[in-house]
């Protein structure tokens, strides 16, 4: 037997034209919830509308989205008109919107919105209730799943910032029904037993469906209820979970999320450096200025000349000196002069003036004779002369 | 994590340091004194951060028991 096989492509174009035969598919109305959309670059829309138990892929070339008066987002509820054709690459069909129209919006959008409102105004993301993240954590907790990029971009971020980062990762499903028990168990136990200094609780992108665990009540009352800072990186940079504005800090990606735990050994070390060597050059200007302070002392007069003082005195020593010797001798002098003008006057009434006039003493037994009476004859007298004495006889 | 002196408030401490010391406010000894105490601090965050090691673990919970094993994130 021979077998005649067709080629995938000639399958797929056979189905493609199945349904282009098809009227019903020509025009269609559905509606359901968007979920992955994705604006591409090139202007056209994917995603997907879905309701609980189905979804399908739909795409919305730029030509028809410029109709549109809304900004379709993940969780929206919405109504699509379109074309159901096959993608033949792809081997999947899809609905070529044409128009769209806002359904309302979607059931988790709206529980998030509320839960958002209801946390907020309880104070649960108040800014003054953010814990500071330590600037040199020993142990970075991560929350995430233990595969996939996340953990290994927080790994290589982390381990290139500083080569010896001590990581512990608490793995945790980031999707799904449990998931956020697990997160809230995760917090918890990295809490009681005090594994981290600051905890990174991350997920890579998603639906709103996807990153539904991260707009759970109870994940958020866990996260605030963290005595260890929290850093949440969920989704990507556009997403906003309520993790997000729950979290000490919020990261707009992973990685992002390693570099504000994690400080950068190189910068720290040069921070430590830089200290020291303010440290060692204040010291150096301190003894630098002491020894100014000292030179400027030492050769002040007192040091320089440390008997300038005693010379002072000592001139005043002289001149008191020469006062009391010019005392003495004027003193001196004085009395000297009282004594000459004494001895003058002393001189004027000496006998022996007298004796120089030619008078004589007469005097007997060394007494002076002053009356003829005193005398009789024989007596032998003693007649002082100028020039010596004499005796004599009465007669 | 640790009750003693965190990293961070011994780097906040050393730049304390280096501001009063560059304040010239305090005597030489009192300046010799806060010198030291830099250099002290200086060299304890120079050798936590030397002689901390790479580690890289995953928390294995069982039962909330919790214990570490390494972990490589190369799949």
């Amino acid at each position: 037997m021979k077998y005649e096989p067709i080629t995938v492509s000639q399958l797929n174009n056979y189905i493609k034209e199945r349904f282009e035969n098809d009227e019903f598919l020509q025009n269609v109305l559905v509606k359901g919830e968007i979920s992955n959309f994705k604006h591409h670059y090139t202007g056209h829309m994917y995603f997907t509308i879905k309701d609980e138990n189905s979804l399908i892929k739909c795409i919305m070339f730029k030509s028809y989205t410029a109709n549109l008066n809304f900004v379709p987002k993940d969780g929206m509820k919405v109504i699509v008109f379109g074309t159901v054709s096959v993608f033949e690459r792809d081997g999947a069909y899809q609905i070529y919107c044409k128009a769209m129209q806002d359904d309302g919006l979607g059931n988790l959008y709206t529980l998030y919105e509320k839960l958002k409102k209801n946390l907020e105004a309880e104070g649960l993301f108040a800014q003054e209730k953010k814990k500071k993240i330590p600037v040199m954590p020993k142990v970075i907790g991560v929350l995430t799943s233990q595969t996939g990029s996340v953990i290994r971009d927080i790994i290589n971020v982390s381990t290139r910032r500083n080569p010896n980062v001590y990581i512990r990762l608490y793995p945790i499903p980031v999707q799904g029904e449990n998931a956020k028990e697990k997160i809230v168990q995760a917090i918890k136990i990295m809490n009681e037993k005090q594994l981290a200094d600051v905890l990174i609780l991350a997920r890579g992108g998603g639906s709103l469906e996807d990153l539904w665990p991260f707009n759970e009540e109870i994940v958020a009352r866990a996260i605030y209820a963290s005595k260890i800072p929290v850093i949440s990186a969920v989704g990507h940079e556009t997403d906003f979970t309520i993790a997000d504005f729950v979290s000490d800090l919020r990261a707009p990606t992973p990685s992002a999320a390693a570099e504000l735990a994690v400080p950068d050994i190189n910068a720290v070390k040069n921070t430590i450096q830089n200290y020291t060597l303010r440290n060692k050059n204040a010291l150096k200007k301190k003894v630098e200025i002491m020894r100014m302070k000292y030179e400027k002392c030492i050769i002040r007069k007192p040091f320089s000349d440390p008997l300038y003082k005693t010379e002072n005195y000592k001139v005043l020593i002289n001149k008191y000196n020469d006062k009391l010797k010019n005392i003495v001798i004027n003193k001196y002098k004085d009395t000297r002069n009282v004594f000459n003008e004494k001895i003058q006057r002393l001189d004027a009434l000496s006998p022996l003036k007298t004796l120089n006039r030619g008078f004589s003493i007469v005097s007997k037994n060394n007494q002076i004779i002053k009356t003829k009476t005193s005398l009789k004859k024989d007596d032998i007298v003693d007649l002082r002369f100028i020039d010596g004495n004499l005796n004599a006889r009465i007669i | 994590m640790n009750k003693e002196k965190s990293f961070e408030e011994m780097i906040d401490e050393l730049e304390n340091i280096a501001n009063s010391l560059e304040k010239d406010e305090l005597t030489l000894d009192e300046s010799v004194l806060k010198f030291e105490e830099g250099m002290r601090l200086s060299k304890e965050c120079s050798n936590i951060l030397d002689n901390a090691e790479k580690r890289i673990k995953i928390l294995i919970n069982e039962n909330d028991e919790i214990h570490e094993e390494d972990f490589s994130a190369n799949e």
